[in-house]
């Protein structure tokens, strides 16, 4: 049995479906996010989730027993909000203390989890500093401290890293994902950053419009993205109007639209006729020189139109010769050399067809 | 509030620059003029003798004058000292400050607390009707009390029938120290509201979600949240409401009886009606200074609370 299971739940403000038959089941011990765009529902969710908001139907299922008629304060489960809301009022030590108050623990064990738990996010010199005196990372600690300490079921993490700036953000990252391995404790992160969602993630559901459009791995959901919206949501992507031609196990034989045939993986449930997309990571897209052609299998023939250097890669767009942009990413792993092709240059466009996902619609 | 006044001129003066001084100079001045040199005046007066027909005691004896009281004395604060019944006046004003301080609390919190959590486009109506009251005259309105109140009202005829019926004596409401705590009560009110409102309007709600979420009952969420962050506005409406009730001498001259005099009808008997000019400073600057060492106390006790810290 899953640690927390979601059937079916609905959500409606007014005529707005803000979550809409909702399946979700999450495992003890996991680091699930909830990913998509502002307004897709994945904060409604996480408030029924936390009890601050109650489903028109469905259910909500910890270890088994539906939770939704519990109040908040009576979950097991525990909340780091966007905005930390720490208790200004009260020292670290004390917001830290706060849900070991709340369940009327002793003081000498409230004493002696809190030390234990500021030396955990290392912030034993900073017990007696209120919230205005720490600095942003020191914050969002002790906002974990204080989700962690009543070791809930179930910690509810509603885009904590928002607020930092970037490179703080990364650190935050890894110590985050340390301080899940650590605790044991069931995360679920909530946010539209889609990197932090596959740098931190084991599972990711995909949120768009109140529905779940992909639950998988972060590899899975980065190379084989199931529709449309989870590819163009997640990274960069290139789509090429296509239709079927062949569907037959393992290849599929697809017309792309005035430039000729290409293969992608098959898949279930595409037929001969189908119209759709195939889509292809720019790092998948290879460029070579014109005369270097040497009998690539499926290849499309172009010219440089632009490129962008941003150090570490260059991105190549080629203008392929029915018009159409394709974007290539290439390292820039050769020392001291900054572009590999100059705009105008003649090019043929290739990638490998395992890489390529057909998409229907 | 005259001498908060002061000290923000004074830190404003610290800063030292010219334009600071065009700014706060004339407010200075007016204070300068119309509260300190008064108050020194005062202070001056309380030191001196009473003269035979009010006024004040000449400092030297008129040539041929043998005896009688003149210069400088202490034996106004001794008289004050020596005899209880003013530091029973003294007293019992406090008390009365206390207790109007007090009700004026337990009334104004939920109301600032159901204002303060209000649709926005309600808020400002809802304020305009704890101020509304303002619109009439201070009098007027206490006369109103005094017929509300008084033996032929619908209230106190009521209040005697059922009285009457369980077999107790008839009562009078007006003319009480009752009455004189409904006057002061009803006139302080708005005085806690505004301030508390202020406060409990900028509480950020995503603290009560997270005590929720972190156990804390309904009752924990007010007592460990949402109580010890308004304090701020419990301290400034307290003190709004503390200092102009020990100096209230209209309320408990109209509505109560003679016996319930507090030190504001002290007062201002010996500056109009006994003649007493330097009692009468004496009895101001007793209470001015009684009014500072709690104006201090609530101040040590804020920052003790580490409220004021967090006030925004």
């Amino acid at each position: 049995m899953a640690l927390l299971e979601i059937h079916d739940v609905t959500k409606h403000f007014g005529e707005f479906a803000a979550v809409n038959s909702v399946n979700i089941a999450i495992e003890a011990g996991e680091f699930f996010t909830l990913l998509g765009p502002s307004g897709c529902g994945k904060t409604t969710l996480l408030r029924m989730i936390a009890g601050f908001d109650q489903p028109d139907s469905g259910q909500i299922l910890l270890d088994g027993v539906d939770i939704v008629s519990i109040p908040p304060e009576k979950r097991p489960i525990h909340t780091v909000f966007q905005s930390y809301a720490l208790f200004p009022h009260l020292t670290v030590e004390s917001n830290i203390a706060f849900p070991l108050k709340m369940s009327g623990k002793t003081p000498d064990e409230i004493r002696s989890r809190v030390k234990e738990s500021l030396d955990n996010v290392r912030l034993t010199s900073f017990a007696n500093r209120f919230p205005h005196e720490l600095s942003g990372g020191q914050k969002q600690r002790v906002a974990f401290a204080r989700g962690l300490i009543n070791r809930p079921r179930l910690l509810l993490l509603d885009e904590p890293l928002g607020a930092l700036d970037a490179k703080l953000r990364e650190e935050m990252q890894i110590e985050l994902i340390n301080l899940q391995q650590e605790v044991g404790v069931t995360f679920i992160f909530v946010t539209h950053a889609q990197n932090e969602a596959l740098a931190l993630s084991h599972r990711i559901a995909v949120m768009n419009q109140g529905g779940i459009e992909q639950i998988d791995d972060p590899s899975k959901i980065y190379n084989f993205p199931r529709n449309r919206f989870v590819a163009s949501f997640i990274g960069k992507i290139n789509m090429l109007d296509v239709q079927v031609l062949e569907a037959t196990s393992p290849q599929l034989r697809l017309s792309v639209m005035g430039l000729g045939e290409v293969a992608a993986p098959w898949r279930q449930g595409i037929k001969t006729g189908d119209k759709g997309v195939i889509a292809i990571r720019p790092e998948q897209v290879q460029i070579l020189h014109y005369s270097e052609n040497l009998g690539v299998a499926d290849h499309f023939t172009g010219k440089v139109h632009d490129y962008l250097y941003v150090g570490d890669v260059t991105t190549y767009i080629v203008e392929l010769c029915n018009g159409l942009l394709i974007e290539a990413l290439l390292p820039n792993s050769t020392p001291g050399r900054a572009k590999l092709f100059e705009i105008g240059d003649s090019v043929v466009v290739t990638w490998q067809y395992e890489a390529s996902t057909y998409l229907n619609g | 509030m005259k001498r908060v006044l002061i000290l923000m001129a004074k830190a404003e003066i610290k800063g030292g620059n010219i334009t600071k001084w065009l700014v706060s100079g004339p407010p200075l001045l007016f204070l300068i003029i119309f509260f300190v040199v008064p108050s020194l005046i005062m202070i001056v007066t309380s030191f001196r003798y009473p003269g035979e027909f009010g006024g004040l005691a000449p400092l030297i004896a008129p040539t041929g004058e043998v005896g009688g009281e003149y210069g400088m004395t202490l034996e106004t604060y001794q008289f004050f000292l020596s005899d209880t019944l003013y530091i029973e006046i003294f007293l019992k004003s406090f008390g009365v400050a206390a207790a109007t301080t007090l009700i004026c609390l337990i009334m104004a919190y939920p109301i600032s607390l159901l204002i303060s959590r209000s649709e926005k486009r309600y808020r400002n109506l809802m304020l305009l009707l704890v101020i509304l009251p303002f619109a009439s005259n201070f009098l007027i309105r206490i006369y109103a009390w005094m017929i509300i109140l008084g033996p032929e009202s619908i209230l106190n005829q009521s209040i005697n029938t059922i009285l009457n019926m369980i077999g107790i004596a008839p009562i009078t409401l007006l003319f009480s120290p009752f009455a004189v705590l409904v006057g002061m009560v009803y006139v302080h009110l708005p005085f806690m509201v505004l301030p508390l409102y202020t406060n409990l309007e900028k509480h950020d709600s995503s603290l009560l979600d997270a005590a929720q979420d972190l156990g804390a009952s309904r009752w924990q969420r007010f007592w460990r949240i949402t109580w010890p962050l308004s304090l701020p506005g419990v301290f400034a409406g307290s003190a709004l409401v503390f200092i102009p009730v020990l100096g209230m001498f209209a309320v408990p001259e109209l509505l109560g009886g003679t016996s319930d005099i507090l030190i504001g009808n002290l007062i201002k008997d010996q500056f109009l009606g006994t003649r007493d000019w330097p009692f009468g400073s004496a009895l101001s600057i007793m209470l001015t200074l009684a009014v500072l060492f709690f104006a201090g106390l609530a101040s040590w006790f804020a920052r003790q609370s580490g409220a004021m810290k967090h006030a925004n």
